[in-house]
C-alpha cells in the first residue's frame, strides 16, 4: 500500500514509521523542514534509506500534495496540529483525488462526529480521552 | 435580515457598522480575545467572542435563524468550514466567503462554497480592464448559471468591424448587449454599426469565448 500522511508531528511520524516497517511505502507531507527530524532511525537507518519518502510543502498546495505523491496513494492521513487544516485537506483529497481511504484527524469531538456522518473517517484523540476518563471513573466506584 | 460576520479585522468589522446602519442584526464573531474586547468597545452585544469553526459557537450565535453567513477570517480554511457548516449542517441558504489566497478558490469550489470574494482576483481584474492585453476582459461569470458577461475591443479589420449588429455572426448563446463608444455605453438595436475602436459587451453561454474572440480581431 502507499501510503500518504500529511504532519509529520508526534502521532504522524510514528504512524509513518510503524507503517514503513510493516512494509508499506510510506511519504509523509510537512511545512517544515524540521519535522523530519521526527523521522531518523528506523531499525538503524535513516529515514530515506528505510524507503521512506518526505516532501516540504503545505496541505493546501495541490503542487505539494501531487509532488508527495498523492495521485497514486491507497491511503490518506491527515495528522496536522489543525483541525481545520486536517479537515479540508481531508475532503480535498478525498474528492479532487479519489483516495480510497481517508483518515483525519479532529481534535474538537463535535466536528468530528459530524463529519464522520458525512462520510468522513475522523479520528478523535478528545473523543478518546474523554472515553478513557469516563471508564477510569466508572470502574473505581 | 439576520447576519452572522465571522472575523473582525478590517473588513469584518467594516461590514458589520454597515449592515447595523442599514438596520440588519448582526453578530459578528472573533476568536482572538484582545481583538474582541477592541470591537466590543464599539460593537457591544452585537460581537461575541469565540472559534466560530466550533459548532457550539455558531449554535450560540443563532445560526440556526441565520439568513446569511460571511465568513472573513484571514484564513481560508476557516472561512471554508465555516461556510461548509452553516449550509450542510444548519441549512442556511445564503454563505458568502472571502478568499485570501487565490490558489485556494479551486478549494471553495469543489466544497461548493460560493460565492466567494477574493480581493486579489477583484484587483487583477481591475487591472485587466484598465490595461485589457488580449482585448477580452471577463467582467462576470454567473457559475451557476453558466454564464459569462466579457467585454471585447471591436479591432481594425475584424469581421465584426463596421457591420450592423444583426449581422455580427455570432455563435447560437450569445448576444451583444451593450456598446461603448467615445466614452458612454449604450444599448445597440439590430441596426447598430459596430465601429473599430468599440468596446462591446457580450453575455454568453460558459465556454463560448474562443468562438466570440475571433469575431473581433482581424484574422
Amino acid at each position: 500500500m502507499f501510503v500518504l500522511i500529511v504532519g509529520a508531528g508526534r502521532v504522524g511520524s510514528a504512524v509513518a514509521k510503524r507503517a514503513l516497517a510493516a512494509g508499506h511505502e510510506v511519504s509523509v507531507l510537512d511545512e517544515d523542514p524540521l519535522s523530519h527530524e521526527r523521522l531518523v532511525e528506523v531499525e538503524g537507518q535513516t529515514w530515506e534509506d528505510a524507503g521512506g519518502l518526505f516532501t516540504v510543502g503545505t496541505a493546501l498546495e495541490v503542487d505539494a500534495l501531487i509532488e508527495a505523491g498523492v495521485q497514486r496513494a491507497d491511503v490518506f492521513i491527515a495528522s496536522t496540529d489543525g483541525d481545520n487544516t486536517n479537515l479540508t485537506v481531508s475532503q480535498i483529497v478525498q474528492r479532487r483525488f479519489g483516495v480510497e481511504k481517508v483518515l483525519c484527524r479532529v481534535m474538537d469531538p463535535a466536528r468530528a462526529a459530524w463529519y464522520s456522518e458525512q462520510g468522513l473517517r475522523t479520528i478523535s484523540p478528545t473523543q478518546h480521552a474523554i472515553e478513557m476518563f469516563n471508564q477510569a471513573l466508572a470502574t473505581e466506584q | 435580515m439576520y447576519v452572522i460576520v465571522v472575523g473582525s479585522g478590517k473588513v469584518g468589522l467594516n461590514l458589520s457598522r454597515e449592515l447595523i446602519d442599514k438596520g440588519h442584526e448582526v453578530t459578528l464573531l472573533e476568536s482572538d480575545r484582545r481583538r474582541y474586547l477592541v470591537v466590543e468597545e464599539e460593537l457591544e452585544h452585537a460581537v461575541q467572542y469565540g472559534d466560530a469553526t466550533e459548532l457550539w459557537v455558531l449554535e450560540r450565535a443563532g445560526i440556526q435563524r441565520a439568513d446569511l453567513v460571511v465568513a472573513v477570517t484571514g484564513d481560508d480554511e476557516d472561512n471554508m468550514l465555516v461556510c461548509q457548516v452553516a449550509k450542510e449542517k444548519y441549512l442556511c441558504e445564503r454563505v458568502i466567503a472571502r478568499v485570501n489566497n487565490p490558489r485556494n478558490l479551486q478549494h471553495f469550489k469543489l466544497l461548493g462554497i460560493q460565492p466567494v470574494v477574493s480581493a486579489t482576483d477583484l484587483i487583477l481584474r481591475l487591472i485587466e480592464h484598465e490595461v485589457p492585453r488580449y482585448g477580452l476582459v471577463h467582467l462576470l461569470a454567473l457559475e451557476e448559471e453558466r454564464l459569462e458577461i466579457i467585454e471585447l475591443e471591436v479591432q481594425e479589420g475584424a469581421p465584426a468591424a463596421s457591420h450592423r449588429v444583426a449581422d455580427v455572426a455570432l455563435p447560437h448563446g450569445s448576444l451583444i448587449i451593450s456598446v461603448l463608444r467615445d466614452g458612454r455605453g449604450f444599448v445597440p438595436t439590430a441596426d447598430t454599426v459596430v465601429e473599430a475602436g468599440d468596446q462591446v459587451l457580450l453575455v454568453l453561454d460558459s465556454g463560448l469565448e474562443e468562438m466570440i474572440t475571433p469575431v473581433f480581431a482581424p484574422n
